[in-house]
């Protein structure tokens, strides 16, 4: 089979997009790629507008290669691609709500982020219209005797994010399950447009409060490298430390979180003091708890002192002590193990077929890490596992974490032990020309990729960030599927996907 | 599991209650607020919170105040899950465009005597959201807010001292 780089090969290829080439592409190349996607060759990463184009990332599972495909879309259509590759429906109908280019052949044609409240229609289009579309939505039928619907959110009953979840149940078991999104959608990538970097990192760092330092580090890596400047070597070590901290959290409380959505609350109290732990040295630490806007493109915002390196050691001491007896209570209460062992399937064709990344991915035999797949320093010179796991069920989906905590622990360690000294921060140069970079960071959720294209003067021309949740959310819909109702707050705290991320 | 519970049993309590010299601002907002609590609402004050379009920060520093550190309940104050149950609104995030309907209906549904504390920077104006042709603004372009609490996104004890002020202001009027 051709690689990747053959199939851009026959595109005009875009200069100053790095560090993956891009290419703009005719429809008969952009057809290929279709049929490369769901002959399941490549996995779409991305797929995402401008006024003008259309723009497609693409990864070669096989050997790592990445590439970005465009397709001129001045005419205001282009060929779907989740006519052929279910994965992009989404994508393609938020293309149309923000853009209003058309995907020719897309069988969905309702709105997906517009809801009708905007005041205007394609608000990132050239020239948007002032005309909303209409409000009415129509949910997907299910038709059969006995059955009902269940109609939740986008208020819902916990301390969580608004969306919407419309169940069809025949008794207590789920028949279909549809969601609806764009409650939280802020137009951040509107708001970029035209930002100073400045600006669009502190956006960046607001897309999904709990993938903060995530997000603010994939933005800074695109910035890097559409400027091409290198980040001095302690602040590479300094971001890693943050995002392996935030993983921890994460990690711990959504450990807790599930524990508790199956009614062990004690699971919970105890993962939420080691979480409030490292929430705490993270603020005296950073300075923040979580850590936000301290990554910065160029470096990081400050440095740590020895005394932070006796509080970091500590930390990791503490919870490597305490960790071990809460694996063992799960592992030995059978109640607990009954809700999960076996709810909420994921196969293994359909995380591949999205190309679903994080524990979601990695619970199901998808052996995805962006930290191991596409090695960005300083991973690609520490030693870790990635925990993989095929049974795709709420059980191994917390396994996967607990699996990751203890690999973050010794990361956190080996990042102390290794810690390069020097200068925290590079200044940015002027961009002079247009440029664009790309980066695909693994945040405690899944890869997150951002794309950033920047004027000569140094503004942003278009940014798009692609959430983990884009690929995951829909496996939910099928993860839920005969299983009864009651279990659906376990499952969806076993995804733990981003409204915020996703909604934009 | 016999063995965590025997330890929590035998263990001191990490919740923050007794005055320490670190952290006397939390044992002190403690003790006030559990009196004001009281006299005003009897032993308890319901809040729901409603995220009209914040990034999650908000809704992790909220979720911390259930922890054993901050053990939000021992004052009287707990999260329900319906609107029909509070006296508090806890809204964060700009209200988005498409949530402004839902906050609205929500506070319609809220019995009075009510209160509505606007938590984060973005629920002020809209924070870095502000001007975006999807964000309303700040909490108050849609209901009326009583008291904001600020922080990107607050943290928990900020909050605590949130409800504690709602609260002095409430008895005050």
């Amino acid at each position: 089979m051709a690689g990747i780089k053959t199939l851009i090969g026959k595109g005009t290829m875009a200069q100053n997009h790095r560090p993956w080439p891009r290419a703009v592409v005719t429809a008969e190349t952009w057809a290929g790629a279709i049929a490369g996607l769901a002959a399941g060759q490549w996995n779409l990463l991305g797929l995402w507008g401008e006024p003008a184009c259309v723009h497609m990332a693409l990864l070669d599972a096989t050997d790592g290669e990445i590439a970005v495909l465009s397709l001129d879309g001045a005419s205001g259509r282009y060929p779907s691609v989740g006519l052929h590759h279910p994965p992009a429906l989404r994508p393609e109908r938020t293309i149309r709500d923000l853009f209003g280019l058309e995907p020719d052949g897309l069988p969905d044609p309702r709105s997906w982020l517009d809801h009708g409240n905007w005041d205007l229609r394609h608000p990132l289009a050239t020239k948007p219209s002032s005309v909303p579309i209409e409000k009415t939505y129509a949910f997907l039928p299910a038709e059969g005797p006995g059955l009902h619907q269940i109609p939740v959110g986008p208020v819902h009953a916990g301390i969580i994010e608004p969306g919407h979840f419309r169940f069809t149940a025949n008794g207590e078991t789920v028949v279909r399950l549809e969601q609806r999104f764009g409650y939280v959608h802020k137009g951040i990538e509107g708001l970029m447009t035209g930002a100073t970097i400045a600006a669009a990192s502190r956006l960046a760092a607001r897309t999904s409060g709990d993938s903060t330092v995530a997000y603010g580090l994939a933005f800074a890596r695109a910035a890097e490298s559409a400027l091409q400047i290198d980040v001095p070597p302690r602040a590479i070590y300094l971001r890693a430390l943050m995002a392996e901290l935030e993983r921890l959290a994460n990690h711990l409380g959504d450990f807790g979180a599930i524990c508790n959505d199956a009614a062990f609350a004690l699971m919970l109290a105890h993962c939420g003091v080691l979480r409030e732990k490292v929430l705490r040295i993270a603020n005296d630490v950073f300075g923040h708890r979580l850590m936000r806007d301290r990554i910065q493109p160029g470096g990081v915002t400050g440095d740590i002192s020895s005394d932070d390196f006796t509080t970091l050691r500590a930390l990791v001491a503490d919870i490597a002590a305490r960790f071990p007896a809460l694996v063992d209570l799960y592992d030995n209460t059978a109640s607990l193990q009954d809700r999960t062992v076996s709810t909420g399937i994921v196969t293994t064709e359909l995380v591949r077929q999205y190309a679903a990344g994080g524990f979601i991915g990695r619970a199901s035999g998808r052996a995805f890490d962006a930290r191991k797949n596409l090695p960005y320093a300083p991973y690609d010179s520490l030693a870790f596992d990635v925990p993989l796991l095929d049974a795709g069920d709420v059980n191994a989906r917390v396994w996967i974490r607990i699996r990751e905590i203890e690999q973050s622990l010794a990361l956190v360690t080996q990042l102390l032990d290794r810690m390069p000294e020097g200068s925290i921060r590079s200044n940015l140069p002027a961009a002079g020309k247009a440029c664009e970079g790309m980066a695909l960071v693994e945040g405690f959720r899944g890869d997150i990729l951002v794309w950033l294209s920047l004027h000569p003067d140094g503004t942003v021309a278009r940014c798009h960030l692609r959430d983990p949740s884009w690929l995951q959310w829909p496996l939910l819909e099928a993860a839920i599927e005969g299983n009864i109702v009651a279990d659906f707050p376990l499952c969806n705290k076993s995804f733990n996907c981003s409204y915020s991320g996703h909604d934009l | 599991m016999r063995k965590l519970l025997f330890q929590s049993l035998v263990q001191m309590p990490l919740t923050e209650a007794a005055p320490s010299a670190d952290d006397k601002a939390l044992a002190e907002l403690g003790a006030s607020l559990a009196r004001v609590t009281r006299r005003r609402l009897g032993r308890s004050l319901s809040i729901r919170e409603v995220d009209a379009g914040s990034c999650n920060g908000c809704e992790l520093e909220i979720q911390a105040l259930g922890n054993a550190y901050y053990d939000l309940e021992r004052f009287g104050l707990r999260f329900v899950a319906s609107p029909r149950h509070a006296d508090v609104l806890l809204v964060t995030g700009p209200v988005t465009k498409n949530m402004r309907m839902a906050l609205e209906r929500t506070y319609n549904a809220t019995p009075d005597p009510k209160w509505v504390i606007a938590a984060g920077d973005c629920a002020l104006d809209g924070g870095c959201f502000a001007g975006s042709y999807a964000v309303v603004g700040g909490v108050s372009a849609v209901v009326p807010v009583d008291l904001h609490i600020p922080g990107c996104p607050p943290p928990p004890l900020a909050i605590l001292r949130g409800l504690l002020a709602l609260l002095e202001k409430v008895s005050a009027g």
